[in-house]
């Protein structure tokens, strides 16, 4: 597959692209969490099929809609620190950002994509997550983008156009405005790019780290599971499931069956996930089947070997899927806890086989 | 931990006594308050891997011999620094060990250097020093073979006169088991001159990697050392050849017409190329069929050799699996490939450039001495044994002919100094011309050890005595018997169960990996394997090499002792079957017949009630 970049002849910056044309050094175009999409997707993991809105189309929206002076020229003289004034012209933005229009070309654009994705899944108006991507040179403190602008369940293509625009919108919280003002941040060489992904419809889902949490052992494969979206694992309102693998021969060293009593689910007349509580068989039954978490054992491993380094990872089993195609990596993130530990040498400098043996001996083998 | 002190522990009534059945100082004792607190002070624990029953008096010859052997070379010959040498004690039969250490800070220094030096020169020198072990070992062999047992003539030979030989048939019978003992020492001798190095190799080796990955089951670091060809196969895979030689020469109907050696005998005989078969047969034998059925420690562990209705049925099984298409191999191929894959993986996972180092240093080290671990076991236990019981036996014939035993197995229940005593009073009697004075001693002596034995085994041996210490240093300890906390906790919690019956989980070490659900068959000795079904779980005390052909029948296996180097493990990962070794009870808990489910990555046996 060629990436971006490449495909790109004339120096133009594409508007619209799909995430397995994304890679690692795609952030300034698709922002992180695209770009590290696109990077699992051309490592042979499997990823929900979806696409990106560019910072280029971004860019390309602003400057159509010809709000750019108008929305310098609230900002110039807001007084931050009044929270009301703040959130009045943050609301007054964000209104005026979410009711343009899209020019024809990037609609059709956004059409033609979701279109696509749509036949790929096998549905009509496939339903999506579309959430905001932010790109991190740019953005310094990741919470800044905002946790909230990521709209799950939203189907149709005026609902998703309607969706990205609430995306960039979201650059004009309140929160956003302020913290940009205190940094002394030019809004104009701002800019956010917009995912669109197809909806894991999880049957079953949670986390997995590549490496042992407890004590850093590298040789293991950590995974927490429960039934539904992965909220339930992430937020700890349940005690889930936990699973631990020897990375190297992807046995199943332990299994831990807990007690689940709440899951989370779509309720598709709101198109919002909702806690439901599991009913009483199904709480002590092992939401991830001993097939799957090897399968997803596997590909926790060949991520971590792509990235050279011990990975926290978000996935799901989808529901709407056959066996054999229906795990998916939601997100991969580098593992930091350990991963950026002091890692005391076992053995000393230039110690032979000898030395560690005499000096093992000398230490004994703890029997109690 | 507290286990019962060996000083509470009380005699069986109706054995009170049974101390002279075993060398003085095997005795657990009081009266000297020094010994009182060491013995109270120690950790003791049951040597159920060597001794699954209790000892013949006659067998302790071994338990003395290695008492001495890796004692000396622990303390006196290579000086490991923390730790001194494997005492010994025996109650109601049962042989408990204590490792002893040094714990003179000041002293284990001054040890430091001289280990150094001389374990440095073995490992340095391993392959050079194995090649001399080797020949000095086949000449111990060679002279055991070799050695006469002779029988008491009515009146000595002519030549004795015309040679002017100077000496009789009885100073020769006394000197043949004089010399028949000092053999058997002097194989001990060299059994332990490398094992204790080896497994510290091991150990350390095994410690290094569960330090950089405190998760690793303790069956993939021997997974990286597996592969390699030991002798231990061979007596097997010399089954697998005749097996495939009967085939080609069309035998193979009569020799699965029977199990009995003598009827398979005579039928292949009468087939064109029954002779040809019958003398790749003979050939295989030297030595490859003294190989015992047993551990080989003890006198009731027959080798091939003296039953040929054990091989017989590997061969018979062999031909079977063969006629059905079965490849018998063992997937070598394979099992290096998956041996260099998950060591590449492992390593690759260490972080620092120092430690792959010394990964890759122990690695080679275990490597180089992987095959003397395993090798020795043949030559002494088996080999070397095997013919060391028949000779016995021998001098047992002329001790009966004289009256001093009944029968030729009563020799057992004498202590081997004791039978030195006889063979004196025998020949001076002989010699003499009157009646031996143990005529009358022996007989009722034995009788009563008989009922004594008895009561041994009758009684369940606690696993452990004394106290725990809070480290182990002793390297056989660790590895063998693989006494650790865990281990010694989950025994101790079985032992409190109060109805066996109920007992649905049993823990041991994960051996070899693998989960399968089948029957359970109970085996208690080699000859009981012939019981064994297709699919079969072995549930066994323990295993040794002449149990090999049972290893193409069954699904997995549990034993009752073993770590994860026992013979159980080792063929199993060869073989690729799920193991479970050191359950403690297993063959006490389980029966034939029950359904199990073994999941060898986790230790765990699940009983289906």
């Amino acid at each position: 597959m060629d990436s971006i970049a490449e495909n790109s002849a004339s120096n133009e910056l594409p508007l619209v692209c799909w995430l397995e044309d994304c890679r690692k050094d795609s952030i300034p175009l698709v922002g992180g969490k695209c770009s590290s999409l696109g990077e699992l997707i051309n490592a042979g993991i499997r990823v929900p099929p979806g696409f990106a809105v560019t910072t280029e189309g971004y860019r390309r929206f602003m400057a159509k809609a010809g709000v750019g002076r108008e929305i310098q020229s609230l900002l110039n003289g807001l007084d931050i620190q009044n929270m009301n004034n703040l959130e009045e012209v943050s609301e007054t933005i964000r209104e005026m950002i979410e009711n343009l229009t899209f020019s024809t070309e990037m609609e059709d654009l956004i059409a033609e994509h979701y279109r696509k994705l749509s036949v790929r899944c096998c549905l009509p108006a496939t339903p999506v997550a579309v959430r905001s991507s932010a790109t991190a040179e740019d953005l310094p403190g990741a919470s800044f983008a905002g946790q909230q602008d990521t709209y799950l369940w939203i189907r149709g293509t005026d609902e998703v156009l309607h969706h990205i625009r609430r995306c960039i919108s979201s650059l004009y919280t309140g929160r956003a405005i302020a913290y940009r003002a205190n940094q002394n941040f030019d809004d104009e060489h701002m800019a956010i790019s917009v995912g669109v992904q197809k909806m894991a419809n999880s049957f079953t889902s949670g986390v997995m780290f590549t490496l042992n949490p407890a004590n850093g052992d590298r040789s293991l494969i950590v995974i927490d599971s429960n039934f539904g979206f992965g909220e339930s694992v992430v937020s700890g309102e349940v005690t889930p499931d936990n699973f631990v693998v020897n990375k190297v021969t992807l046995d199943i060293l332990e299994r831990t069956i807990s007690k689940k009593e709440l899951y989370y689910t779509v309720d598709t007349k709101t198109q919002t996930s909702q806690a439901i509580e599991l009913p009483p068989e199904r709480q002590q039954v092992q939401s991830l089947v001993d097939d799957e978490i090897t399968a997803l054992a596997w590909m926790g491993k060949k991520i971590e070997k792509h990235y050279g380094r011990p990975m926290d990872i978000e996935w799901a089993v989808d529901k709407d899927l056959p066996i054999g195609g229906n795990i998916f990596i939601l997100q991969a993130r580098p593992e930091t806890v350990w991963s950026d530990k002091e890692k005391p040498v076992t053995t000393d400098a230039g110690a032979t086989a000898m030395d560690y043996i005499l000096s093992s001996m000398l230490r004994g083998k703890k029997l109690m | 931990m507290k286990f019962p002190s060996p000083h509470e522990i009380k005699d069986i009534p109706g054995t009170e006594g049974w101390e002279r059945m075993y060398p003085y100082q095997y005795k657990f004792s009081t009266d000297d308050p020094e010994r009182k607190a060491h013995e109270e002070e120690s950790f003791w624990f049951y040597d159920g891997l060597h001794y699954p029953e209790p000892l013949y008096p006659f067998d302790t010859i071994w338990d003395e011999a290695w008492y001495l052997a890796l004692s000396q070379f622990n303390n006196r010959i290579f000086q490991i620094p923390p730790v001194r040498g494997v005492d010994h004690r025996i109650i109601n039969g049962y042989v408990y060990i204590s490792p002893v250490a040094v714990k003179d800070p000041e002293e284990i220094g001054r040890r430091v250097p001289n280990f150094m030096e001389r374990a440095g020169y073995y490992y340095k020198n391993w392959d050079a020093l194995e090649a001399k072990w080797k020949v000095k070992t086949e000449a111990t062999i060679k002279e055991l073979e070799e050695l006469q047992i002779p029988h008491l003539p009515e009146l000595e030979e002519l030549s004795v006169v015309t040679d002017a030989v100077g000496e009789s048939k009885g100073y020769h019978l006394i000197k043949a088991y004089d010399d028949l003992i000092n053999l058997g020492i002097k194989c001990w001798q060299y059994h332990f001159e490398f094992l204790n190095l080896g497994y510290a190799a091991y150990v350390f080796f095994l410690d290094f990697v569960q330090k950089q990955f405190p998760s690793i089951p303790q069956q993939r670091v021997t997974q990286m050392i597996s592969g390699i060809d030991v002798i231990m196969f061979r007596s097997d895979d010399e089954l697998k050849k005749l097996a495939k030689k009967a085939i080609d020469l069309g035998v193979d109907e009569a020799i699965t017409s029977s199990q009995e050696w003598l009827e398979v005998t005579a039928a292949v005989k009468a087939l064109p190329n029954g002779q040809e078969w019958l003398a790749c047969h003979e050939e295989a034998r030297y030595p490859w069929f003294y190989i015992s059925s047993g551990t080989g420690w003890s006198h009731k562990d027959r080798s091939w050799n003296d039953d040929l209705n054990i091989p017989l049925m590997g061969i018979a099984t062999y031909i079977k699996k063969l006629k059905e298409g079965v490849d018998i191999e063992r997937p070598l191929e394979q099992i290096r490939a998956e041996r260099d894959r998950i060591t590449a993986e492992y390593r690759d996972l260490i972080e620092s450039e120092e430690d792959r180092k010394t990964f890759d240093e122990l690695l080679s080290t275990s490597r180089t001495v992987f095959p003397y671990v395993e090798n020795h076991l043949f030559y002494i236990e088996h080999w070397f044994h095997s013919v060391f019981w028949g000779k016995i036996r021998e001098v047992a014939a002329i001790m009966k002919e004289h009256g001093l035993i009944e029968d030729i197995e009563d020799i057992w229940y004498l202590r081997r100094d004791e039978i030195k005593q006889g063979l004196w009073d025998v020949v001076t009697a002989w010699a003499t011309g009157v009646k031996p004075r143990g005529t009358s001693v022996w007989p009722p002596e034995i009788a009563w050890r008989k009922g004594v034995m008895e009561k041994f085994h009758a009684w369940s041996a606690p696993a452990a005595l004394g106290t725990a210490p809070e480290v182990i240093q002793e390297p056989f300890t660790i590895v063998l018997w693989g006494v650790t906390n865990n281990s010694l906790a989950d025994w101790a919690a079985v032992q409190d169960v109060s109805d066996p019956d109920s007992i649905t989980e049993l823990k041991g070490f994960a051996a070899s990996p693998g989960i399968v659900e089948g029957r359970a068959r109970v085996c208690r000795s080699a000859n009981e394997i012939r019981d064994l079904q297709e699919g079969e779980i072995l549930v066994s005390p323990t295993t040794s090499p002449s149990w090999a052909p049972a290893f193409a029948k069954i699904k997995a296996c549990v034993t009752d002792v073993g770590g994860v180097m026992s013979h159980a493990a080792i063929v199993c990962r060869e073989y690729g079957l799920p193991a479970i070794v050191g359950t403690g009870h297993a063959t006490k808990i389980i029966k034939t017949g029950m359904k199990l489910r073994i999941d060898g990555s986790s230790g765990i046996v699940t009983i289906e009630r």
